[in-house]
Order: C-alpha cells, then sequence, then structure tokens
C-alpha cells in the first residue's frame, strides 16, 4: 500500500463519527430513493402480473337483463376476443352478532371450469362442491375485516326471500383488488363479495337464459372505446348502464390512483432528499479538505503534483459515499420489502413480487458520487492552487468587524459571547446559511411527508360532519315513490328524514364522456350539502346542472356550455343540460340537479332512490334491525363505520411513514449539526482553550460553539416549517386527484412535531461534541499557533 | 522576607506518549514569594513549560505536592483548577491568543467579565500603552500591539501571578523590549509576582531570580547583583 493510501485509512479512521454521519446522510436518500421508486415499480409490475395471470377484462358493462342469444353479436364486435356473461346482483347480508346491516355483491361463477376471465385464485377452504346448494366462496378482506371463519353461516336476502349460505372458502379476484360499493374508500368491513354456483343464483333471480353482467377481452393493441361503444348500442334495449374500459372500472381506478400517488411520493420525496443529502455533502467534503489545508501544503512541498492530491481526496470522498451507497441500498431494499409488504397486503395481491432495477442503484450512486466530487474538487481546486509556501503558512488573521447592530448603536445590548456567536455569523454568512438550509431541509421533509394525517383528518371531517351529514344513508334497490319518505319517518329513533334521487348517467360534451350520476337534492336539504373546499355552500339553479369543477374540466365545459345526459335508467332520456356552475368539490366527480328539475328531465313523478337519515343514537341498533327487514331497503350505510374503518387503514400507513420520514430527518440534522460543530471545532479549537486557559468554564466555552448552533437551528425552524409548507403544496399539485382533492391542511401539532424531532437531533448531536469541547486540550494551545 | 506564593514539593511529572514515558518533571522542589520577577531558563525539553503549566492550574502534577497560597493545587478539581485560573493567574502566551472576533477592548472585557474585582479595560489598556486603539481588531494590530493587548487582559483581573511562555518569542527585537517593559512595570508597580520561560538568556538581567531547568530538574539557581531595567539589557 502506497503512504499516501495509508494516510486516506487512518484520515478516515480518526474522522470516523463524522464520515458515518455524512454517510448516513446519504444513506438516507438513497434508502428514501430506492426504497419508494422500486415499490412503485414492484406494484406496477405485480398489477401487471396480477392482471395477466388472472385475465382480467378488459371492458366490463352491466344491464337490467339481457338474452344469451346476445352474446354472438357481442362477440362479432371488432377487437372482441372472448365474452362472458353472469348474474351479478347486490343484496342485503346479515351475519349473527353483526347489527349493521352488509352488502353482499353476489356473482355467478362456474366452478366446474376455469374462468376465461377475472379467474379467482383460492386463498383458503375449499371450492364450492357442484351442485352443492348455498356454498359460496367469498372475497378475503372481507373475511380478514370481519374476523369471521370458515363454515361462517350468513343471510341473503335473495329475491325478497332469507337465504342461508354457507362459506366454504376465500378468495382474491383482480375486480375486487379495492372492494368497493362505489365510492372511493374501501369498506371492506362492510361489503361482502360473494361467488356462488352461477345456476343457482340465476334460477333465484329468474335470470334463466339471460345475465345482467358482461365482461369482454379484447385483442391485443385494440382500443376499448369502440367496443365501449358497440356494446352500449347492443344492451341499449335490455337496460345497459354503460360499458367501461379497465381504466373506469372501479377497482383498477383506485388502484392506480393509490400506485401513482406513490409514484409522486416515490419521487418528488426521495429526490428531494437525495438532493439534500448530496448538498449536505458538497459542504461536508468542501470543509473537511480545507480544513486539511497544512497537509496539502506539505504534500505539495515534497513534490506530489496536484493531481496526485486531488485523486487522493477524491478518494477520500468516494469511500465515503461508496459506504453511504451500501448503507443506502440495503435500506433502500429493506423499505422497498417493507412498503411492497404493506402494499400487497393492502391491495392483497396473490403473489409478493419486489423488483429492485439496477438503474435505480446506478442512478443513485451517480447522483451521490457526483455531488461528493462537486464538493471536493471545488474546495481542492482552492488550495492546490495556491503555491506550497503559501499553503503552509496559515491563512490569515480572520478578519471581523463589528455587527450591523453595533454599526447602529446598539453594541451594549450584547455580551462579549453574544458578539463572539454573532460576529461569527456575521463573518461567514453562507456557510451559516448553508447550514440553516440543511436543518430546514429536514423539517420540510418530516412536514411534507407527515401532514397527510392532517389532511386526511380535514377531508373527513368535511365529507363526513359537513357535507353528508346524515348518519344513516338508505339506498333503494328500485326507486320508489317519494311517500317512502313518511314511511322512514316513523322508523324507531329517526329524528329527520331527507330523500335524495341519483340517476345513473353518461354525460357527454362534443368527443369527451364521462359515466357518473346524477343526483337530486331538495332545495331545502340540510343532510346532504354541496360544498367547495373553502366550504361555501353551492346551489344548482333551477333547470340547470351543478358539476364538480373536476368533471367540468374533463368534458371541457364551462358555466352556460350544454352537456347532452344520457339516462341509464327508467326513461333513458338523452337530451342537454345547461351547466348552471361549477363547485370545487374535495371528493367525486358529480353532477347536481334541484330533485324536482331532476324527476322532471327523468320524464318522472316525485320519485326517490335513497335518503339520509339524522337518528338517535340510543336507538340506532333497533333501527337497523328495523331496516333490515325492509326488502326496498337494499343498502344501508352507517357513515360512522365508514369513518372508523378508513382511519384504521390510514392510520396504519401514516405511522409507518411517518416513523421513517423521522428517522431519516433525524439523521439528516445528525449529519448537519454535527458536521457543522466538529468542522467548527476544528476551526475553533485554538481559540476555545485559549478561553478555557484563561479561567472560562466547560460550560461558558460549549456556549460560544453551541450557541451559534442554537442560533442556527431556530433560524431553520421557521424557515422549514415554510418550505414544509410549500412542498407540501407541491406534493398536493402533483398528487393525480381525479376522486379526491386533498386540502393542504397541516395542523399545528405537524409543525411541532417536524420542529421539535429536529432540536432533539440538534440536542443529541450537540451533547456529543460538547464531549469534545470538555477535553480541549489547554497545554497544547499555548505552543502552537494557530 | 514577604510570604511565598507557591510552594512545591518534589513535583515530578510523566506523560505516556504512545509506547514511551516521558519524564518532564523529576523531582521539583521551589518556593516563590510574592512580588518576585523570576526568570525560568532552560533548553527545550528541560520541562519549563511543564513547570509553569502545573503552577498555572493547567495541568496537575503525577506525583508531588504543589501550593497557591493557601490553595492546594494538587488534587483540585478541574471546576477548582478553572476558578483558580479565573481569579489569580494572568497568562502571557507567545502568540498572544486572542480571540479575532472581539475587539482589543472586548478581548480585556472577555476576562472583566468574569474576574471578582478586575480593573476597568481601558485602565488595563492604558498599562500597556494602548488606549488609542480600543476598538481595533486583532487583524488590524501588530504582533507587538497585539501581545501587549494579551498583556492587558492578563493583568485586568489583578492577578496575583503573571506566567509569561515565551512572551517575545514571536517578536522582533524592539517590540520584545516594550513588551518587557510592560511586564518589568507590572511587577515593579502593581507588585503582582511575574514569572517568564524563555530561551532568551539576556532577559534573566531583569529578574529577582533566575532558575535554571534541566532535564526535569532544577540544575542552578542565581540571583543578579544588580536589578536591570530593560532598557540596559541587549541580544
Amino acid at each position: 500500500m502506497k503512504s499516501l493510501d495509508r494516510k486516506l485509512l487512518r484520515d478516515l479512521w480518526s474522522l470516523k463519527t463524522q464520515v458515518l454521519s455524512i454517510a448516513l446522510v446519504i444513506a438516507c436518500g438513497i434508502g428514501g430513493f430506492i426504497g419508494s421508486l422500486s415499490t412503485y415499480s414492484s406494484l406496477v409490475w405485480s398489477r401487471a402480473h396480477y392482471y395477466d395471470t388472472a385475465r382480467f377484462a378488459h371492458v366490463f358493462a352491466a344491464a337490467k337483463r339481457a338474452p344469451q342469444s346476445l352474446v354472438a353479436k357481442i362477440h362479432a364486435i371488432p377487437g372482441v376476443s372472448e365474452v362472458e356473461t353472469r348474474v351479478v346482483r347486490d343484496s342485503q347480508l346479515s351475519i349473527p352478532g353483526v347489527v349493521p346491516p352488509m352488502i353482499a355483491r353476489l356473482i355467478g361463477y362456474d366452478f366446474a371450469r376455469p374462468a376465461g376471465m377475472n379467474r379467482l385464485t383460492l386463498k383458503s377452504g375449499r371450492w364450492p362442491a357442484p351442485g352443492a346448494k348455498g356454498e359460496v366462496v367469498v372475497n378475503q378482506r372481507f373475511l380478514e375485516a370481519r374476523d369471521l371463519r370458515l363454515g361462517q353461516p350468513m343471510n341473503v336476502l335473495l329475491n325478497g326471500k332469507l337465504e342461508r349460505l354457507r362459506l366454504v372458502g376465500t378468495v382474491l379476484s383482480p375486480e375486487y383488488i379495492y372492494a368497493t360499493r362505489g365510492g372511493g374508500m374501501p369498506d371492506d368491513e362492510w361489503f361482502a363479495v360473494l361467488w356462488t354456483g352461477a345456476q343457482a343464483l340465476a334460477a333465484a333471480f329468474n335470470m334463466e337464459g339471460a345475465f345482467n353482467s358482461v365482461l369482454l377481452r379484447l385483442q391485443r393493441g385494440t382500443s376499448p372505446d369502440a367496443a365501449v361503444e358497440a356494446l352500449d348500442r347492443l344492451l341499449e334495449p335490455y337496460g345497459g348502464f354503460g360499458a367501461v374500459g379497465r381504466a373506469d372500472q372501479v377497482s383498477d381506478k383506485i388502484l392506480t390512483q393509490e400506485i401513482n400517488q406513490q409514484r409522486v411520493f416515490g419521487t418528488v420525496l426521495p429526490a428531494i432528499f437525495l438532493l439534500v443529502a448530496a448538498f449536505i455533502l458538497n459542504v461536508v467534503l468542501h470543509r473537511q479538505v480545507n480544513a486539511q489545508r497544512g497537509e496539502i501544503a506539505a504534500l505539495k512541498a515534497l513534490g506530489y503534483d496536484d493531481l496526485a492530491i486531488a485523486w487522493h481526496y477524491l478518494k477520500f470522498a468516494s469511500v465515503i459515499v461508496l459506504l453511504g451507497v451500501a448503507i443506502g441500498v440495503w435500506l433502500g431494499w429493506w423499505l422497498g420489502n417493507a412498503m411492497t409488504g404493506l402494499y400487497t397486503d393492502f391491495f392483497h395481491f396473490p403473489e409478493f413480487h419486489y423488483r429492485l432495477e439496477p438503474w435505480l442503484l446506478l442512478a443513485s450512486a451517480g447522483a451521490a458520487l457526483a455531488a461528493a466530487f462537486g464538493g471536493a474538487l471545488a474546495a481542492i481546486r482552492g488550495v492546490v492552487r495556491l503555491r506550497a509556501a503559501e499553503a503552509l503558512r496559515p491563512p490569515a488573521p480572520a478578519e471581523f468587524r463589528p455587527l450591523m447592530i453595533e454599526r447602529l448603536g446598539y453594541a451594549g445590548l450584547l455580551t462579549p459571547a453574544q458578539r463572539m456567536i454573532m460576529r461569527n455569523l456575521e463573518r461567514k454568512p453562507l456557510r451559516a446559511a448553508i447550514t440553516v438550509a440543511g436543518i430546514a431541509g429536514s423539517v420540510a421533509i418530516l412536514i411534507a411527508g407527515t401532514f397527510w394525517g392532517d389532511a386526511i383528518e380535514w377531508f373527513m371531517d368535511v365529507q363526513f360532519n359537513r357535507v353528508q351529514r346524515a348518519q344513516v344513508n338508505v339506498g333503494f334497490a328500485e326507486p320508489v315513490s317519494r311517500d317512502a319518505l313518511w314511511e322512514l319517518a316513523r322508523l324507531p329513533g329517526v329524528k329527520q328524514v331527507e330523500v335524495t334521487r341519483a340517476i345513473p348517467v353518461r354525460l357527454r360534451a362534443g368527443h369527451r364522456s364521462y359515466r357518473t350520476a346524477i343526483n337530486g337534492v331538495a332545495d331545502d336539504a340540510t343532510l346532504l350539502r354541496i360544498l367547495d373546499a373553502e366550504l361555501r355552500e353551492a346551489k344548482p339553479a333551477p333547470g340547470g346542472v351543478l358539476l364538480t369543477t373536476r368533471l367540468a374540466e374533463r368534458l371541457g365545459v364551462a358555466p352556460g356550455d350544454e352537456v347532452v345526459a344520457e339516462l341509464l335508467e327508467g326513461k333513458r332520456i338523452k337530451a342537454g343540460l345547461r351547466v348552471s356552475g361549477t363547485v370545487r368539490e374535495l371528493a367525486g366527480m358529480n353532477a347536481w340537479m334541484r330533485l324536482e328539475d331532476l324527476n322532471r328531465f327523468a320524464r318522472e313523478g316525485a320519485m326517490v332512490s335513497g335518503a339520509g337519515l339524522l337518528v338517535d343514537r340510543a336507538q340506532e341498533a333497533t333501527l337497523l334491525e328495523r331496516l333490515k327487514q325492509m326488502p326496498a331497503a337494499a343498502v344501508v350505510i352507517v357513515n360512522r363505520t365508514l369513518v372508523e374503518t378508513f382511519r384504521e387503514t390510514s392510520a396504519k400507513n401514516v405511522l409507518f411513514f411517518t416513523a421513517i420520514l423521522s428517522a431519516f430527518a433525524a439523521t439528516i440534522t445528525v449529519g448537519v449539526v454535527y458536521n457543522s460543530a466538529r468542522i467548527q471545532l476544528a476551526e475553533r479549537a485554538w481559540e476555545l482553550a485559549s478561553l478555557r486557559v484563561l479561567g472560562f468554564t466547560r460550560g461558558e466555552v460549549s456556549v460560544l460553539l453551541l450557541g451559534e448552533l442554537a442560533l442556527e437551528i431556530a433560524a431553520a425552524i421557521p424557515l422549514g416549517f415554510a418550505a414544509g409548507y410549500g412542498l407540501a403544496a407541491l406534493l398536493l399539485a402533483l398528487m393525480p386527484h381525479e376522486m379526491i382533492e386533498f386540502p393542504l391542511v397541516i395542523s399545528r401539532t405537524t409543525y411541532l412535531y417536524a420542529g421539535s424531532v429536529v432540536v432533539a437531533a440538534g440536542v443529541a448531536s450537540a451533547l456529543i461534541v460538547r464531549n469534545r469541547i470538555d477535553n480541549l486540550d489547554m497545554v497544547g494551545v499555548l505552543k502552537t499557533r494557530e | 522576607m514577604t510570604e511565598p506564593v507557591f510552594q512545591a514539593r518534589a513535583l515530578t511529572k510523566t506523560y505516556r506518549m504512545g509506547e514511551a514515558k516521558v519524564h518532564a518533571l523529576r523531582g521539583v522542589d521551589l518556593e516563590i514569594r510574592a512580588g518576585e520577577f523570576i526568570v525560568l531558563l532552560g533548553p527545550s525539553g528541560s520541562g519549563k513549560s511543564t513547570l509553569l503549566n502545573i503552577l498555572g492550574g493547567l495541568d496537575t502534577p503525577t506525583t508531588g505536592d504543589v501550593r497557591f497560597l493557601e490553595h492546594q493545587l494538587t488534587g483540585a478539581s478541574e471546576a477548582e483548577l478553572t476558578r483558580y485560573r479565573r481569579e489569580h493567574v494572568g497568562f502571557v502566551f507567545q502568540f498572544y491568543n486572542l480571540i479575532p472576533s472581539l475587539t482589543t477592548r472586548e478581548n480585556v472585557e472577555l476576562v472583566t467579565d468574569i474576574a471578582s474585582a478586575p480593573m476597568r479595560a481601558d485602565e488595563a489598556l492604558a498599562w500597556v500603552g494602548l488606549r488609542e486603539r480600543l476598538d481595533h481588531f486583532p487583524s488590524q494590530l501588530s504582533g507587538g500591539e497585539q501581545q501587549r493587548v494579551a498583556i492587558a487582559r492578563a493583568i485586568a483581573k489583578r492577578p496575583q501571578v503573571l506566567l509569561c511562555d515565551e512572551p517575545t518569542g514571536a517578536l522582533d527585537y524592539e517590540t520584545g523590549k516594550l513588551v518587557l517593559e510592560v511586564i518589568a512595570k507590572i511587577n515593579a508597580e502593581l507588585g503582582t509576582t511575574a514569572m517568564v520561560i524563555t530561551h532568551n538568556a539576556a532577559i534573566s538581567g531583569m529578574a529577582d531570580r533566575v532558575l535554571r531547568l534541566g532535564n526535569g530538574r532544577i540544575v542552578g539557581e542565581e540571583k543578579p547583583a544588580r536589578k536591570l531595567t530593560p532598557a540596559e539589557i541587549s541580544w
């Protein structure tokens, strides 16, 4: 080994704490980057793989009742390679011991032969025996959420008759990766998907020789749009509800949205991490090389050329970076595995696939090396430019000047110690600014990473306390007369009833279209309100339709324009509607009309399809039991249970991210504060030891050094708050938000938490440095010059 | 005869330098009286700095006993030594050791802020003839001026002893003499006990007593017949 390399190893060893703290900062940047991006690509790959092996359909359509003879015509649609028809019905489900009513989606399935599409994966138990009556398999998520066991008896309302079913197995389906009745939130506890023998189900609903759901697979390279149109035309006479391509299928849509959120999370935040880490690395190496000025001069005096010296310090930088990269890759791999596992669980993919693509390693290692070399080279250039003799002399004594505050005549306000601190800061403002920026960066990352909990809480509060103020929502199987209101009002515990009407619709404007529902609300509605992001209430104007801003944008219409509404129910009216306004709602792609306007447009009398109830909590259980026995009430949703389920799911994810991000932010802060303190200490050891000789105590001397850092942290925290707010806004702007627009809400607790983590990390680094201040060499300084 | 300020008995100091043991002091007995001007002479490695450091409370002996007035320095805690330096000792170093971010006046105030009965900073600076440069930073002063600020800083607390380690080592002839004059004046007029380490034998003419150190021991002691003023000595 050459002696220069031996010097390298010893330098690294003597600086081991600093080396490790810098390496850890890099590791956090790289770990976050690799972890998030590999999770994203693993999820995309897992989904593609699952859809492929399960032969997930490309087009989905529902109708009231279509004859089997239509299949040949559907098959003849250009681009269609396979057609599968089935019977699907939603019905009330009750399980002994569970009070609130649940919904079962019953799907006919031929267990005797492998399905052509949407194949099920058996997770536990067995398939229903051929011909066995009442045996079903259920989606795994429901079983887990409800904590049920196989063999569990359950009752469903089949065509008005209470039927007993037996649970024999659990399955996964690509169609119900996200099991939801159609809202944006998973409601695994309240929504079961049951697959049962196709013939028995058809018989129970008098659907022999007919179907109400059809799935298509398309030839490779066929766009689903044409097939969707053609299928709509074929199904229209049979009460078609409008076909959708895979991109609009509920489960896939939510899944895609979730994965895309992961992409934003997985690129923006880690990129900032990597940037902050690179920045700190650059600064620290710059200082480190500067501190070795004397050695560099000695090497030059001994005849080493600039290139050899530069290479020596680049090796020094590389060792730190490679150590950081090694830890970072491991951390990223671990994080990616954990997050992919978390999501695989959450989405219930049948198989766990984690993929770490080599380009991620190369990109992150490259970024870290580039940053390190940049910092080291800038410092080396400054030092090697000096002539050897010049570099051997210590740098000229630091020049100081009175502070701004002193020049203004307020010198008396400061003690000498405070003046020393302030003048040091004023003399090297760039250095102070860099330290401040590094610490502010970690505060910002913490805030941007953890404010989601606040945003979700606020969102839930708005949705469930201000928009949907009903405690219980009832959906009817078929539209019923407005008189249902009186029937509901008579039920026990009902304090207030408000009826609504929702009609499935396809809205068209030019070549754009969107499938949603038009909601009719009474003028005096108070249980269902239309609120914009600022919580201002909006009302549909008489005769017009009020659209969620996102929906208006999607359709490319503005107030005053006309949209064509094709109702997918009842008389299937197709006519123009004037857009009376738009409203920036937080959730949904909604179209709103006055209830009577909607009924008039549908050319129906005073019909309603659902109702919201305000109930007496004490009598809620009795009420729910009564509702279960009402055949007309196909769907009963208790909002409180929805909120609880949602909170549980999100809490788990939020907690995980908060923990990871806190660890990262703390590491970055320690990296910045500790290194800054160490370098300052190295530069000022002589001065501080002189003070100790003069009779200053360890505490007094520590204040001089640590006071500067404390000031820097104090300045960094409010800056970090502002940066965190900006970063959170950026993340929200980049988030895909077709269904939900998250509000930029950051609670005081989040700010407080971010500030505390950084202060704690700062204190920890100060304590480590304090130990060194305590052991300053007082005798040494008397003999050596600065 | 005045009372002794320092009394040292059988002082030894051993350092470990890696594998090797360095015997810096091998048994020093010493008594220094109030108001004495002592010059410590000796070659490099003779132990003079080690002795000065022990007397100044910067270091502790390995064995032996050292007292400053009624204070036992041997076995004193770190905090006690800090208080001792703060209250009783003025240090002057070869390289001045001024704080670059503080002005002349503030460097002195650094000490007057923590001492129990100090003189005013401008008074201390008047002693060293630097009243006109109160608001200059060290980078704006010459070497001699910086050393005089260091002396002002050392005497501002009205210390009983002034310990100077090669105070003229980094200065040219003229400036060096100026600094010695200041030290002599303080010794004479304030009655501060002064100990000066030097390589420069010519300075011994100023002393009441000259102690020669060699190989960790006091190898000689002289009392010059007549104490010279700095103006009378040359080298």
